[in-house]
Formats: C-alpha cells, sequence, structure tokens
C-alpha cells in the first residue's frame, strides 16, 4: 500500500465527510452567525484538502493558491462581522 | 520511514478536521460551535501542511507552509473574536446549560446578557 493509495482511500474520504457535515450546518444554521462560521471552517478544509491534492499529484505549486485562500477567508469573516454588527447598530 | 510519519501526521491531520465538523453539526450553541471548530480546524490544516513540508522536503514548499500555519494561527482567533463579538451584540442567546461564573455583571446593554441577569435574579446567589 503506497501513500498514494494511502491518500486516496484514507485522507481524502475523511475530508470529504468533514466537509458534507460542515454544509449541512451552513445550509441549518439558525443564525447567520453560524453560517459565516461553518462558511469559514469549509475554506480551511478547502485548504487543507488543496495540501493534500498537491502532496498526491507532486506539484507544489497549489500551495500558492492555499495561500490566497487563507488570506481570503480571513477577510470574508472579518468582512461579514463588520456589516452585520453595522446592521444591528442601525436598528 | 518518511512514509509512516507523513501517514501518521496526515491521518491526525484529517481527525481533527473530522472532529471540527462534527463539533459544528452536534454542539448546541453557537459559542460552542465556535471555540470546537477554529482550535481543532487550525490543528487539523497545520498537522496536514507539516506533511506537506516532510513529503517535499524542498525549501521552497516549507517557507510556504510556515507562511500558510503562521498566517493561519494568527488569523483564526482575530476571525473567532470578530465573529463572536457580533454575535454577542447581536443578541444570540447561550444555551441553556451554559454556567456563567462570573464576580460581577458589569457589561450591561446585551440582550443575552439581560436575559442571563433576569434568570439570575430569579434564582438564589448563594
Amino acid at each position: 500500500m503506497t501513500i498514494d493509495h494511502y491518500f486516496d482511500y484514507v485522507i481524502f474520504p475523511l475530508l470529504t465527510a468533514s466537509v458534507i457535515l460542515v454544509l449541512i450546518r451552513l445550509f441549518k444554521g439558525p443564525e447567520i452567525a453560524d453560517r459565516v462560521v461553518a462558511l469559514d471552517l469549509v475554506i480551511s478544509i478547502g485548504i487543507g484538502a488543496i495540501t493534500v491534492y498537491s502532496i498526491r499529484t507532486q506539484k507544489t505549486l497549489f500551495l500558492d493558491v492555499a495561500m490566497i485562500l487563507a488570506l481570503i477567508a480571513f477577510l470574508g469573516t472579518i468582512a461579514f462581522s463588520y456589516y452585520i454588527n453595522k446592521k444591528n447598530s442601525n436598528d | 520511514m518518511t512514509n509512516v510519519i507523513i501517514c501518521i501526521l496526515a491521518t491526525i491531520g484529517a481527525l481533527a478536521t473530522l472532529f471540527a465538523s462534527i463539533g459544528i453539526l452536534r454542539m448546541p450553541d453557537f459559542y460552542l460551535r465556535l471555540s470546537v471548530t477554529v482550535k481543532a480546524s487550525t490543528l487539523g490544516i497545520g498537522l496536514l501542511l507539516v506533511c506537506a513540508s516532510i513529503y517535499f522536503s524542498e525549501v521552497y514548499v516549507t517557507t510556504k507552509a510556515i507562511a500558510i500555519i503562521f498566517f493561519l494561527v494568527l488569523t483564526a482567533p482575530v476571525g473567532a473574536h470578530m465573529i463572536a463579538r457580533t454575535a454577542y451584540r447581536s443578541g444570540i442567546v447561550r444555551w441553556k446549560d451554559t454556567y456563567v461564573d462570573e464576580p460581577d455583571n458589569e457589561m450591561k446593554g446585551s440582550v443575552a446578557n439581560r436575559e442571563l441577569s433576569n434568570n439570575d435574579k430569579n434564582s438564589d446567589p448563594d
């Protein structure tokens, strides 16, 4: 059993199950803050999946994509919390 | 030998990510969900990036992995703090079994805390 098989049959299914569970919360979430946190977690798991994929295909170029995705996740969370805060203070 | 280390680290990382997503699905409260999610997902993604830097074992990959880990560790608590403060101000109530042990409820003015102080009036303080 090579490392490629291990990544194909163990690591990727675990990450896929994680994304599915978080997406259930993303659709279910009663408040908008729950959805923001779920979206942040989806992007974090996406960073992990991109890293595993770069190991699997042996292309290091994908790590740049992971870095940009980490940046955008942080900006998204900050922007969402800023605008929810604004909306509540206007009420 | 290196492959065994990579497999162990990747398994721990993927399991931590899976625990984070089980936590965000099963926890009863927004604040508990947040507290589970941020720590476990940071650990999981960090371990996967350590795997990548061990697997390629080149300087530029390690530098990129360290940069991503540094950025995640730096930004995840800040984002969690921002969204938790927003949720607290917009009045998301706590779980009914959350026990708050503070000497004095000084921060009045939020909906969650007002309901909490109403509950405190009903119960005996000592």
